[in-house]
């Protein structure tokens, strides 16, 4: 290891701004490690179309990894809010591969083909309808009543959060970070 | 050994108890006044009787004949008819309870048997509630238990049935002995072991009343879940709890040895496995057998009680814990009984299940009010009593906050303080402790009828007045109730995405977690078990995010067709912008107006249920509306199945009874496809019948549309290529009549004149596909009823074979209309 005060001082701040506590960093960056063969970016395994990285260091990975931290009892309001719209920014880009702003039927479609790919016997033309389909539902959540002539461009990050409205996303979506040979830590 | 092995040691010591007791004078205790004479009048009759007829009687009264299973069936009667009467006053079922207001009803019908006849002939016997009445309330929680959800709280669950119930049975035992040492109880022939025994019996939290009382509360699911869990899994350590003490009772005090300890632990690992173990086992074979069932469709239902039913007796006879036997041959064999069974037996399963259900926690809490009336049992000691009813609630208390706090270490969602409250507050003691606590042996533990007494008390204590405050209670905590929504595709969508990032992130961050192991438990399911237990075409509609789909499809078709019902015609659903489909880009709209009415319409159709697999040809006769009617409305109920309440629309009701009955009446079979891939089929015969009788019956026909229009639907959806039996088609009326009626606008007639049901003139039918079917390439089910029906010759063939004619007697061919045929009904028609 290197130095090892500079080394917790990289620690603290990436602590700061994560979230993670030193001894969830130092978990991780041993996970990191393995993934990434003792590099120190993990290289971009599938080769995705434009605009997305071909490699991550550990700082993005942590940053990727606190999308899913649990919620703290100790929160405020305005903490868990912006928590929850993290998260649901997260997810969002998740869907939105050209990272315009605004999910459009096709790549709604692509996630839920994917999706149901794991389902061999679901037919393409099924999928695509399911996608259409969700696709009118979040339409009609977001817009309501449309004109006639009005035309649906696309889920913007503002009606993602409205169809998430009544749903409790932050219970669904973390993960535990309990390191596995050590004390789980109580939060 | 289980419950058994007490219950026949009480029977025996029944038998010697009743030497004095005139067999016929038990027959005293009528149920009602009335019913009083007549049995006053028959035991006479009956004592008449023994001598020899001296002339030949044309008609005798013969009531020893049918004595048994009458009172059976009165007494069911009974508590049918006090439902009843309870239910006319909705005001008074909200506020009290319903398990309270049996026990009333039990207690004043107890009071009259009483008064008849000085003998508390009627109890709540520990034979017939563990044997015929409890199975039952349990089998239907294991049915219609949330899995996912019970399995991701089942550690909380566990700890707290466990270690919970155990912290219990030693605190309140220990507790009461410490009083008893005191000298506050006076005297008293009990010893230590009899106070641990007693207190193992009264801990256990009892799913009866739990369900009955929260039932009406609805709270939040993880809440109810905990509790419910708790209640159905403490069923082990009750069971062991309870033999082992009430067998060092039987030793003796003294004689008991580390051993006997060691045994005691080791019973409650082999009690509790080897139950779930024999559920397993039995909802393993549940649905093997389910898998074959396909031609004997009728006693489908039959199947699924009797091997459950099996399930809890043979892990009783075994002498290990029946209730968890039952409980997780419930769970396990939802999923694949669901699948294989057709939808008929799947809602006569339901029903069935919670009519028992119901039932039988009806009689048992009326019995348990009859069983209190029984002086000769009852002895007071008001600190006993008094303690008792304190040590559990405090215990109770501080078993939950510390476990709680505990768990909350381990849990990523916390309980907080009110929802320790709620369960805390929801530990409600039942009939399963009074079913314990009469199978004492008397010669053992000599104050038993002072537990007896206690254990009434508490009983009612909880059922009662906890049942009478927790809704109250959980107003004004602001407690986070259940939400019933409805599924929403979105939901289901982003639920799914979810679980695999949820997979891969636990897997990058390198740890095992719950949605790693749910992954491998789908994966698992998926590959082999599936396979094994679950009908081949089964297995390829089987899909969470297919059934909410299709669900909404239905729902939209519906309501489409409804709305045209309102309007009068479908023409409403023209629109201006005629050039495009309702494609991608969401280009055209809804008229205005639609969205209110399509979605309430759309919130009250998810009450319908529609058969969509083949039902038997022979049972083509035309239901009852009863029948139809329980059938959808079961079905509302996907998450949180109650059994007090059906709230039904009522204006509603009577499209959707008219509906049903044409759906079954239509739906006979049915066989869906492939998208784009065909399979010949054979003509509707039933059709023509079909015809004449719609036409007697002068039903609106519009009502078909909701039926063609759904198989349309169906259709698409679904490809059960093995199903053979789906020989007859309808949607190809379907589409006549729905180009007819776009044809013209229909007049009121009494049940409007349904020219796709004119007989035989000729007609051919143009082919008009509902929107959604016309073109591949455009967006496809699950619109909002705004689109229009689009003339699209040139892309029949990708549906199932339409009919040309009205004539049943046709070859079902298809494709491509005659192109002479008007198109002047839709102005502005669409192309695709």
């Amino acid at each position: 290891m290197g130095s090892f005060h500079s080394r917790s001082e990289e620690v603290q701040e990436l602590a700061d701004k994560t979230g993670f506590t030193s001894d969830q960093i130092e978990h991780l960056h041993r996970r990191f490690k393995q993934l990434s063969g003792d590099q120190p970016t993990i290289w971009n395994l599938r080769q995705a179309p434009g605009g997305l990285a071909d490699e991550i260091n550990f700082e993005d990975f942590l940053t990727i990894m606190s999308y899913f931290r649990p919620i703290e009892m100790d929160m405020d309001e305005e903490q868990l809010d912006r928590f929850r719209k993290e998260k649901l920014k997260f997810l969002f880009h998740m869907y939105d591969s050209d990272h315009d702003g605004k999910i459009t039927l096709q790549e709604y479609r692509k996630v839920v083909e994917e999706l149901l790919s794991g389902n061999p016997h679901l037919e393409k033309e099924s999928a695509r309808s399911i996608a259409d389909g969700a696709m009118m539902e979040a339409a009609s959540i977001c817009v309501g009543q449309m004109e006639p002539d009005q035309v649906y461009e696309g889920i913007t990050f503002e009606d993602f959060l409205k169809i998430w409205q009544g749903i409790d996303i932050e219970t669904k979506m973390h993960v535990r970070f309990l390191n596995m040979e050590t004390i789980p830590h109580c939060h | 050994m289980g419950y058994q092995g007490h219950i026949l040691l009480w029977a025996q010591r029944e038998l010697e108890e009743a030497p004095g007791r005139h067999p016929e004078s038990s027959l005293g205790g009528c149920l009602l006044l009335g019913l009083l004479a007549l049995a006053a009048a028959s035991e006479h009759e009956g004592q008449g009787d023994a001598g020899e007829p001296h002339i030949f009687q044309i008609v005798t009264f013969k009531w020893h004949h049918v004595q048994d299973p009458y009172i059976i069936a009165l007494w069911i009667l009974v508590a049918s008819l006090a439902k009843i009467v309870f239910h006319l006053s909705h005001k008074v079922t909200t506020v009290i309870p319903e398990s309270a207001l049996l026990i009333f009803l039990g207690l004043f019908l107890g009071g009259i048997v009483w008064a008849a006849d000085h003998i508390a002939s009627f109890t709540l016997t520990p034979t017939v509630f563990f044997f015929y009445l409890l199975p039952p309330i349990v089998l239907d929680a294991g049915y219609f238990m949330p899995n996912r959800l019970f399995f991701g709280n089942l550690g909380t669950i566990l700890l707290y049935a466990v270690i919970g119930t155990i912290w219990n049975a030693a605190t309140t035992g220990l507790s009461l002995y410490g009083v008893y040492l005191s000298g506050a109880m006076g005297h008293l022939d009990i010893g230590l072991l009899d106070f641990l025994l007693f207190g193992s019996l009264i801990a256990a939290v009892d799913p009866v009343a739990v369900l009955a009382v929260f039932e009406e509360v609805h709270v939040n699911d993880v809440l109810f879940i905990i509790v419910f869990g708790e209640s159905l899994l403490n069923d082990a350590v009750t069971v062991v709890l309870y033999n082992v003490f009430d067998a060092f009772v039987a030793i003796g005090a003294d004689n008991v040895t580390c051993t006997d300890c060691l045994k005691g632990i080791v019973s409650f690992f082999v009690v509790s496995l080897g139950g779930t173990f024999i559920g397993i086992v039995f909802a393993f074979l549940l649905s093997l057998v389910t898998r074959f069932t396909k031609h004997v469709r009728i006693i489908e239902p039959g199947f699924v009680f009797v091997i459950s039913y099996l399930s809890y007796l043979t892990s009783e006879m075994l002498s290990l814990s029946a209730i968890l036997a039952i409980t997780f041959c419930g769970i396990c064999c939802q999923k694949y009984v669901k699948a294989n069974i057709s939808e008929q037996s799947s809602t006569t399963v339901r029903y069935t299940m919670k009519m028992l259900a119901s039932g039988a926690e009806t009689i048992i809490f009326m019995f348990l009010g009859i069983s209190a009336v029984n002086p000769q049992i009852w002895t007071w000691n008001t600190a006993f009593i008094l303690l008792t009813l304190v040590f559990i609630s405090v215990y109770r208390v501080i078993g939950v906050v510390l476990q709680t706090w505990v768990l909350n270490h381990y849990r990523m969602v916390q309980l907080g303080i009110i929802d320790q409250v709620v369960m805390s507050y929801g530990g409600l003691r039942g009939a399963v402790a009074f079913a314990l606590v009469a199978l004492l042996d008397k010669n053992k533990v000599k104050e038993k009828d002072l537990f007896v007494s206690t254990t009434i008390i508490v009983v009612f204590f909880t059922v009662i007045f906890q049942g009478l405050t927790i809704k109250p209670l959980v107003q004004w905590l602001k407690v986070k109730r259940s939400e019933h929504r409805e599924p929403k595709l979105n939901e289901k969508l982003h639920g799914r995405a979810f679980d695999h990032i949820l997979s891969a992130i636990e897997d990058i961050s390198g740890q095992i977690g719950h949605n790693y192991l749910r992954d491998k438990w789908i994966n698992f399911d998926r590959k082999v078990l599936s396979k094994v237990l679950m009908r081949r075409s089964a297995q390829k509609s089987r899909d969470q995010i297919l059934n909410v789909f299709h669900q909404l499809n239905l729902k939209d078709a519906i309501s489409y067709v409804a709305e045209g019902e309102r309007r009068g015609s479908l023409a409403f659903i023209r629109s201006p912008s005629s050039d495009n489909m309702v494609n991608v880009n969401f280009n055209t709209s809804r008229p205005m107006g639609m969205e209110a009415s399509v979605s309430y319409l759309r919130e009250n159709a998810s009450s319908v249920c529609l058969d969509m697999q083949a039902l038997e040809q022979r049972r083509k006769s035309i239901r009852d509306r009863e029948d139809m009617t329980t059938h959808h409305t079961l079905h509302q109920y996907l998450y949180k199945p109650s059994r007090h309440e059906i709230i039904q629309n009522e204006d509603e009701k009577q499209d959707k009874e008219i509906f049903q009955r044409t759906m079954r009446k239509r739906l006979e079979s049915f066989k869906s496809t492939k998208l784009g891939v065909k399979h010949p089929k054979k003509i509707n015969k039933t059709h023509k019948r079909d015809r004449g009788q719609k036409r007697v019956r002068g039903e609106c026909f519009m009502t078909l549309a909701h039926t063609d229009v759904i198989c349309f639907l169906l259709d698409m959806e679904f490809s059960e290529p093995e199903e053979n039996e789906y020989e007859h088609l309808h949607t190809g009326t379907g589409i006549d009549f729905l180009a007819n009626v776009t044809k013209q606008n229909f007049t009121e007639t009494s049940g409007i004149d349904n020219p796709a049901f004119s007989d035989d003139d000729g007609q051919s039918v143009y082919m008009r596909f509902p929107p959604w079917l016309s073109n591949e390439d455009t967006v496809v089910p699950s619109q909002r009823a705004r689109v229009q029906i689009p003339y699209s010759p040139s892309n029949f063939r990708r549906l199932t074979p339409l009919r040309l004619s009205n004539k049943s007697v046709d070859s079902f061919l298809l494709a491509d209309g005659p192109e002479e045929r008007p198109r002047s009904f839709l102005p502005e028609s669409t192309h695709m």
